[in-house]
Order: structure tokens, then sequence, then C-alpha cells
């Protein structure tokens, strides 16, 4: 029963993080209705930058987690950047497929970059945090997953109560509309992307306080994994954003931990991966719009 | 329309022409100018041409982004050289070189039909979604193959009853008579080719372009997404038996993971969506480069990306668009004049 | 555009719509539709913008299935059966946002309504038999005789996207009508078209009715358009049908007045 338990807290820490990456995935998708492929690899972005920054704080006397904060201002930024000078241009000439191949192509530029940059060898990163443990957990664990939901409160509350709010909102329901409305489009667009890479940046501090590591490829796997979670969630909803990670990040603990017994060694450990991607097909195949997501049919 | 007089003449061009290239083919191999290294290379621009004008067939001509084209590849692969392992092992068409050949031609169906049948599971239900989400799916079924294949103990080192799963495959009989596999890739081209000059190539333009006008039409939208994507994965499974049939002899999982589907859409996306030409152009190219060019390798995913990015921008459709190259258009420009071209 | 051709309506309609509606999760978007339409009949369809009209012909066409009623063409039963079968059996449509294969040529738009007629299969087609060529060949030239039908034969080889808005319009109209359609849905043909264009469509749907002999269901929004051709009108208003009959009375019944003065309705230009 106590290995039950602490899997299911390893299942919520990992799918806190998880959420966080979602929650930016289904802001951007309900903004701009496309699949930032690159998404996870702005996690990446933060982790390196991370790695850069934590000895800077630290020898400046400053707690390490401060660099978090540099860590959002360049995630946040890269995140616009890639938005304006890839996604934008493409979208105003494109189809549904161009927008997707150059998500992809992103993907790969900043893979590669970092590869190029700071080589393919993972880089250690001196621990950030030193809690105590409560219990049998550790406060890195407990940190993560308060973290996780103090920012969806306070996203739910920046998109359902402020203006910007409003206007995101509004265009992502419907474009047009809000143009005529006045609302200035591009700019809203460019403060979703950037919240979402910031938030990909929170959820770099949580993994790299967790794993202590950083690799050019570390985005990827995440990434993909959160946007199934933004998808079971149901892609555009918060909350849902929420509750996929969650439910994503306890399956894939769960699933390690007991499949091999489960199954009497036929699947093994090694298909915990291949279980959250067959969570994503039955979900796509039974209900597409998610847990809670709603259905947007085409007119014709 | 064409006549049976314009027909003929167009076939048995097309036809010179392939000869004509064939003889090229024999005469570098024959002169003793190619090393095994050479040998490699070509080997692996037929399997790209396979690779991606099936790869276009769904993305270019049915518009659908299918991003799990190397799990395809990998059923193929394996099927093909689990059961060359085992008819090696019998000692089956083993004695002369022809009989080898044969063997080869026999479980590369098999690859085939078994990929073909792995596509037909995966398409049905995937080709209801559209867009982004089947995007997602066909990546998700792609990873699923890879890790069911990492983990299967009969997938792994010695392979079949004396298989350990995670382990590359190894001991897999050597095909690469790259005569004959020019013949197998000109076969496959040519199918892919009659099939979108058809009523199958206009239906699914046709669904690619308002799959909603399609069905308003009177087409079965459903069984020729389905039937495309079969086709395609068909196709997939013959490259992967010439792939795991290659100089080496060895196949791993890592050969068809994700980055290797993004591979193949980056050479359909270059080449041109709803152009074949383009397809073995890019395919020819994208596979030749990298080893030319293996000293700046590491920059070479960071180039693509980035000529990915602008021609996204610049031209959606791809380099080469829709065209298509024409033989006997091309010889009539040549020799027979203008006013001739024209009417072509 | 010379008067509306009297028809002698025969016995059984070619489109039977008996109290066909649709709910949408509360929503009765379509309530209590009912229709019979004879052949070579011109019934128009009307009412204001967001009434349900164009919901009628999803249904019509199963892109949506009703959940309640049911209509039969010739005689049989329709609902529950997918588009491209429905199709099949001789309803055709037009759209109100023209849906064109756009990249591919005239022809071969047309073409792709013909693809019906193709019994060919997978093996007859690689290796190019001669059933295969002889069956290409026919269509080719039943989609050019199609196309002469609507004096299109010189642009066979355009790109549709380079058509300007009117023949864009007809040639909509001309694939709809490729192998033996018995009803024909009109959904405003005559959006986004200026004076000049909106005649070229009368004459259209003039010759449409002349060869074709076809039932015709019309949504327009052009009132001058509809009370010219129509034979008969149907008003609908948040889904429920609020008057049938004549287009002269239809003018002045209160009941649809009062529906249509609550809205900008403005003819013109649509910006």
């Amino acid at each position: 029963m106590e290995v039950f338990f602490s899997q299911l807290i390893n299942g919520l820490r990992v799918g806190s993080v998880y959420a966080l990456i979602a929650l930016g995935y289904t802001m951007v998708y309900g903004i701009i209705r496309l699949i930032n492929f690159a998404h996870g690899d702005f996690i990446m972005v933060g982790g390196y930058t991370l790695f850069f920054t934590v000895p800077l704080m630290t020898a400046a006397g400053m707690p390490p987690w401060l660099a978090v904060i540099l860590a959002i201002a360049v995630c946040a930024a890269v995140g616009v950047g890639v938005e304006k000078l890839a996604y934008s241009p493409v979208r105003k000439k494109g189809t549904k497929m161009s927008t997707l191949i150059t998500a992809i192509a992103m993907s790969l530029f900043l893979e590669n970059l970092a590869q190029a940059l700071f080589g393919a060898n993972p880089k250690q990163v001196k621990t950030i945090f030193n809690l105590p443990n409560i219990g049998n957990v550790s406060g890195n664990t407990i940190l993560t997953i308060v973290l996780c939901v103090a920012v969806m409160l306070a996203l739910q509350v920046f998109v359902q109560r402020t203006n910007m709010g409003k206007c995101m909102r509004a265009v992502s329901e419907d474009k047009e509309a809000a143009i005529l409305m006045g609302v200035n489009v591009n700019r809203t667009i460019s403060i979703t992307f950037a919240i979402g890479s910031g938030l990909a940046a929170f959820a770099a501090l949580m993994f790299v306080a967790q794993y202590s590591q950083v690799t050019n490829t570390m985005g990827s796997m995440l990434g993909l994994k959160a946007f199934i979670a933004a998808v079971l969630g149901g892609i555009g909803s918060i909350p849902g954003a929420m509750i996929g990670g969650l439910v994503i990040g306890m399956a894939e603990s769960l699933s390690k931990a007991y499949m091999g017994a489960l199954t009497g060694g036929v699947i093994t450990s090694a298909f915990s991966d291949a279980i959250v991607f067959l969570i994503l097909i039955v979900v796509l195949l039974v209900k597409p719009s998610g847990i809670l997501g709603k259905n947007a049919g085409e007119k014709v | 329309m064409s006549n049976r007089k314009d027909r003929l003449k167009g076939s048995l061009i097309n036809f010179a022409g392939l000869l004509v290239l064939f003889f090229i083919l024999v005469l570098v191999m024959q002169s003793g100018v190619v090393s095994s290294y050479v040998r490699g290379i070509i080997v692996q621009c037929f399997f790209a041409i396979i690779m991606v004008t099936s790869l276009n067939l769904v993305m270019g001509f049915l518009g659908q982004i299918a991003l799990g084209h190397a799990g395809f590849m990998a059923v193929g692969a394996y099927t093909s050289a689990l059961l060359a392992k085992a008819m090696t092992q019998a000692n089956i068409l083993t004695a002369t070189p022809a009989a080898g050949v044969v063997q080869f031609l026999i479980c590369m169906a098999a690859g085939a039909l078994m990929a073909g049948l792995f596509g037909l599971i995966v398409g049905i239900p995937a080709l209801r979604l559209r867009g982004d989400y089947l995007a997602i799916i066909t990546l998700g079924f792609g990873e699923i193959i890879r890790v069911i294949i990492q983990n299967l103990k009969i997938a792994g080192s010695k392979g079949l009853a004396q298989g350990q799963a995670g382990q590359p495959l190894i001991g897999i009989p050597v095909m690469n008579n790259v005569y004959v596999l020019y013949w197998i890739m000109v076969l496959c081209v040519a199918i892919m080719f009659t099939f979108v000059r058809s009523k199958y190539g206009r239906a699914i333009m046709a669904i690619r372009e308002d799959d909603i006008a399609s069905s308003c039409v009177g087409l079965n939208n459903t069984y020729y997404k389905v039937l495309t994507f079969t086709i395609s994965a068909m196709f997939a499974g013959v490259a992967g038996a010439i792939f795991a049939h290659r100089g080496l002899g060895t196949l791993s999982q890592n050969d068809f993971s994700f980055l290797k589907s993004t591979d193949y859409v980056i050479m359909v996306v270059l080449g041109g969506m709803g152009s074949m030409t383009g397809s073995i152009v890019a395919a020819i190219v994208l596979s030749a480069l990298p080893e030319l060019l293996r000293a700046a390798a590491q920059y070479r995913m960071l180039v693509y990306s980035v000529v990915l990015v602008l021609v996204m921008i610049f031209k959606p459709t791809g380099l080469f668009g829709a065209y298509e190259f024409s033989l006997q258009r091309g010889l009539k420009r040549l020799f027979g004049g203008r006013k001739e071209a024209q009417k072509a | 555009m010379s008067e509306p051709l009297t028809n002698p309506a025969s016995d059984t309609p070619v489109l039977e719509v008996k109290n066909l509606g649709i709910n949408f999760g509360g929503l009765r978007a379509v309530s209590e539709f009912n229709l019979e339409l004879h052949k070579g009949e011109l019934v128009g369809l009307i009412g204001p913008n967001g009434a349900g009209k164009t919901t009628v012909f999803n249904l019509l066409t199963g892109v949506y299935q009703p959940t309640e009623g049911y209509f039969k063409l010739e005689g049989r039963k329709m609902n529950g059966r997918q588009t491209h079968q429905i199709v099949a059996a001789g309803v055709a449509r037009t759209f109100q946002n023209i849906r064109l294969f756009k990249q591919m040529t005239v022809l071969e738009n047309v073409l792709t309504a013909f693809t019906k007629d193709l019994r060919y299969g997978i093996v007859s087609s690689t290796f190019r038999s001669g059933s295969f060529w002889k069956e290409e060949k026919a269509i080719e030239d039943k989609a050019m005789d199609l196309l002469r039908v609507f004096h299109m034969e010189d642009k066979a080889h355009y790109v549709a996207a380079n058509l300007p808005y009117g023949q864009q319009r007809k040639l909509e109209i001309a694939r709809a009508l490729a192998t033996d359609m018995k009803v024909l849905l009109l959904d405003e043909p005559a959006a986004g078209m200026n004076p000049t264009e909106t005649a070229e469509l009368l004459d259209c749907i003039g010759i449409v009715r002349e060869k074709f002999n076809i039932a015709i269901l019309l949504i327009e929004h052009d009132m001058s358009l509809v009370m010219k051709i129509c034979e008969r009108i149907i008003v609908i208003d948040y889904g429920e049908t609020i008057a049938q009959g004549l287009p002269a009375e239809i003018s002045k019944n209160e009941k649809v007045i009062a529906a249509y003065l609550g809205e900008q309705e403005e003819e013109g230009p649509i910006c």
C-alpha cells in the first residue's frame, strides 16, 4: 500500500510538471489553433537558462530559485520571437498544414541550435531547493504540486477577470469579430505566447529541481506527453490542462510501477510511454474534445 | 485526350528513359569507382525515394499530415528481416545469388503486406480525425509500434528463437544488388504514379481541396482516405525491407524513431507536396547530401529547419509545387520546336 | 428571364419531406419541415438570416442526421444514409460559400463528380487496361458535353481558383449536375453577385431547367430573383415553417413581413 501511495504522489509531481506545460500548450492552441510542437523545446530553453543563471544567483548571494525570473524572461522572449518570425508570416499565407510543419521545424531548430551551442552532453544544474521532507514526501514534490495549482488558479483568474484575459477569450472564439470589436489581435497573440512560454520556464524550474540535468532533447518527450495531457483535458481549457496533466502523470507513474506485475511480465515498464500514447488514441477516438473541452464543428 | 498511338509513344519514351538511367547505373557500378560506401548511398537513395513518394501520397495528394511513416517502415523491415533469417536458417532459397534475390523478394512482399495491414489498422480510426489531431495520432501510433518492436523478444539480437528484447537485430541476410533494387524502386514509383493519374488521384485531391464538397459530389471520403493510407504504408514496408537488408545487416529500433519520420516529412515538404518529381529529387538530394557533407553534420538539421520555415513562408506547397516532369514534354521542347511543345 | 415553365406535376413527388427536424442539444434548429417537390419544379426556400435554411439543406444531404421526421427520394427513405450515398442516389447541391476544388482544373472538378460512373479497379488502373482508357474517355466526353451546355468548354483546363466569381458559381452548378441528378439544392447562388452576374445566373438556371428537367430547391435572399423564378415559396423562421404558397401570396403575407421587418436586411454587395 505504501508503494502505491508513494507512486501516486510521484505521479502527482510528474503530472504537475506536465500540467504546467499543458497550460502553455492549451493557451496557445486556444488562441491560434496551432499545436506548438516547439513548446516542449521552450522548456529546454528555460532549462539551459537556469543552467547559466543559477550559479550567477548563488555567486551574488541570492537564493538560486530567483534565477527563474530570468528564465521566464528568456523563454517569453523566445516564444514571442518564434511567433513573430515564423508562425505569424506562415499563418498569413499558409494552410493548416504549413503552420504545423513550421511548428515542427521550429522545434528541430531549437533542439539543434542548443546542440550546436552547448553540445550534446547533459549539463548538471546545482540543487535549487533545499526543502525539508514532510513525512515520506520530499519538499520538492510538495512545492511542485502547490506551485502548479497556484499557477492554474492565477491563470484562470487572469483569463476570466482581466481585460487582457477577455481579449484572449474573444480572439480564440472568433478572431474576425474580435478585430471588429477593436481588439489588438497581434498584441493579444504575442502576450498569450509570452505567458505560455513563461509557464514553460516554471516547468523547467520544477523539472530541473528534481532531475538536475539539462540536455537539448529534454523538451521533446516532455512536450509531447504534456500535449497529450492538454488534449485529454480538453484543449483550450485551463482547468482541463491541469486535470489532464495529473491524469497522465499518474498513469505513467503507476504503469511504470505495476505494469510488469499486472501482466505477468509481458508488458514491462518500458511500455509506459506507449501507454500514454494509447491514452491519447483512445481519447481522440472516443471524445476528441477531451474531458472538459467543447466540440467546435465546422460551419457548412 | 490522348489516343492509342500517342499513349504507346509516351510509354515507350518513358521506358527508354528508364533503360538509359539503368545503363548509366550499370556503367557506374562496373567502372570500379564505386566502393561499398557509395553503394550504400545509392541504396539509401532508392529506399528514400520510395519512402518519400509514398508519404507524398498521403501528405501531398490527400493533404493529410502523417507523422508516423517510419513506423510502417519498421513493420516492413522487421517482418522481412525475420522471415529472411528464418528462411536462411532453414536453408530455403539460399543456394545461389539468384535464389537469394527470390528469397528477398518474398520477404519484401511479406513486409509490404504486413505494413499494409498495419496501415489499415491505423488508418481506419486515425483518418476519422483531421489536421492537427491526425498528425498527433499518427505520431502516437508510430511511437507505439516502435516501443512494441523494441520490447519483442524475437526482434532483438540474434532474433527469432534466440532473440533478446531491446537489442538491435543482427545477422540479417544482405541484399544490396543495386540492379534489382533499381527496378523495384521504378516499379513502386510507377504504381504510385498510375494511382495518382486516375480516378483515385482525382478523388483524393478533391478530398484534400474540400472534403465536404467531395462527399457532396458522391465520393466516399473514408474509403479513399483509408485506401491511400494503406497503400502508402505498404510501400513504406517495401522501403523498410530494402533498408533491413542493406549492407550492414543490422536493424535497431532507433532507425525508426519519430525523428526519422520527421526526416521524411521534411523531404516531402521541401520537394513539393503533390509532385512525384519533387519527392524523387528531394529524396536523392537530401539522402546524398548528408553523406557528402559529413563534416558539417551537426549543422545539417539546423539548416534544414531554417530552410523549411523559409519555404513555408514563401512557397507553402514546396519547392516543386505540383509540377511533374514529363520526359515526353522535355524531349519535345528540346527537339520538336516551340509549337510542338506547346501542344503537349 | 422567361417566366417559369409550367410542368404537369407527376403523382409521386421526387422529394418528399415529412416533419423533418433537428435538435442541437436543446436548440431546435429546424422543426416539422414538410415539402413535396415534383420533377421540374422550382421551389424557393426563404427566411431571415439564421432561420435554418442551410440546415435544411444539410439535413437533406446527410451532413446532419435528423432527430425527427424523414425524407424520401423517389420513394426511398434517405435519412440515416451518409452524404455520398444520398448524392449517389440523386441529390445534388451547391454551397453558400462556393466550394470548388480550387487547385484542380475546371475539367477535373467536373470529372470528380463522374467518379461513380467509373467501374475500373486498382489493378486495371495500374496496368492501364483497355477498360481503363475506355471508361476515362467516356467520362471525359461526358464532362466536356456538360461544360458545353454551360458554355465553359474553352475554359476546361483553367485552374478553378483563377475563374471569376460568376464563372466559379456556374462551374459549381455544372459539377453538381454530373450524373443523373433528380434534385438540385442551390444555396444562395446569387450571393455576392453584381447585377450582370445575377442575370447570367438566371440564364444558367434556365438552361438547367430546360436541359435537365430536374427539381430545384432554391435558398435565396435576393427577393427579385426569388419572385421571378420560383413557382412556390416556403418561408421559415427560427426553424419553423411560417408560410407556404405562390409568390404573390407570400409577398403579402403578414407573418412573413413581420419576420423580415426585424432584420437589418439590405440588398447589395456583401462587405
